[in-house]
């Protein structure tokens, strides 16, 4: 039940907030270094990164989920304990990949 | 009991076949997702595989077919997927007759543009000289 929420949740957030920083992002690399230069100010001031971090672990999620709800519509994954597993599995995942992600883009780059 | 009778919405329209596109919207948004695991998985392992995230790593990245015609795909395909998942939601929750039509289309043109403005963008730098 949770994760089914959370999978409309996320794909809500991926398709606002998601495919509109993909094409303000697309839009300002075509543009120049100054346009670059403001996306790249905000995507890295603390608001920025919260709601990058936010996409990445709403990639994670919705994946994931949309992985069970694949699995699920061939009719398979419907016990109880199995489902269940399954659906933490999801968010267990989504949360380890993003931390993942970001340490090593937080380490490594810049 | 007949099915008229039938004490559930559901057992009501059971054997009734597809009312409108139901059928196809339903195989589409699953194809594309599909699609998306793969070019989603794409464009976040190229990311973090550039040796840098810098303007000019960035436009050679995306300047060389290797990562042009992927990061097309990803922009038409999760538009799509966007639009088709968006509907879901809206149909669900909005089901005022004018409302419905006035948000769907609303999203429609909403993804439509940015579309093109990503497609736009993506043109602008496979297409242009490198910096």
């Amino acid at each position: 039940m949770v994760v089914s929420i959370l999978h409309r949740a996320t794909g809500v957030a991926l398709s606002f907030a998601g495919l509109g920083i993909l094409t303000w992002w697309l839009f300002a690399l075509s543009s120049g270094p100054e346009a670059y230069a403001t996306f790249t100010k905000v995507a890295t001031s603390p608001l920025g990164l919260v709601v990058l971090i936010g996409i990445t672990w709403s990639f994670f999620q919705h994946l994931l989920s949309g992985i069970r709800h694949l699995v699920m519509d061939t009719g398979a994954a419907f016990e109880l304990g199995v489902n269940k597993t399954f659906a933490i599995l999801t968010i267990v995942g989504s949360i380890v990949l993003t931390a993942a992600v970001w340490f090593y883009v937080l380490g490594v780059a810049k | 009991m007949s099915i008229g009778e039938s004490a559930t919405p559901l057992g009501r329209v059971r054997g009734l076949g597809s009312a409108q596109h139901g059928g196809e919207h339903w195989l589409t948004e699953r194809v594309t997702s599909v699609a998306l695991l793969f070019l989603g998985t794409w464009l976040l392992a190229s990311l973090l595989m550039l040796p840098k995230l810098d303007q000019r790593t960035l436009i050679e990245w995306l300047h060389a077919p290797s990562g042009a015609i992927p990061m097309a795909l990803f922009v038409i395909i999760g538009f799509r997927h966007a639009l088709d998942g968006v509907k879901v939601v809206v149909d669900d929750y909005v089901h005022e007759e004018g409302s419905n039509f006035a948000l769907n289309t609303l999203f429609l043109f909403a993804a439509l543009a940015g579309g093109a403005i990503a497609l736009f963008a993506l043109a602008r730098i496979a297409f242009g000289s490198v910096a």
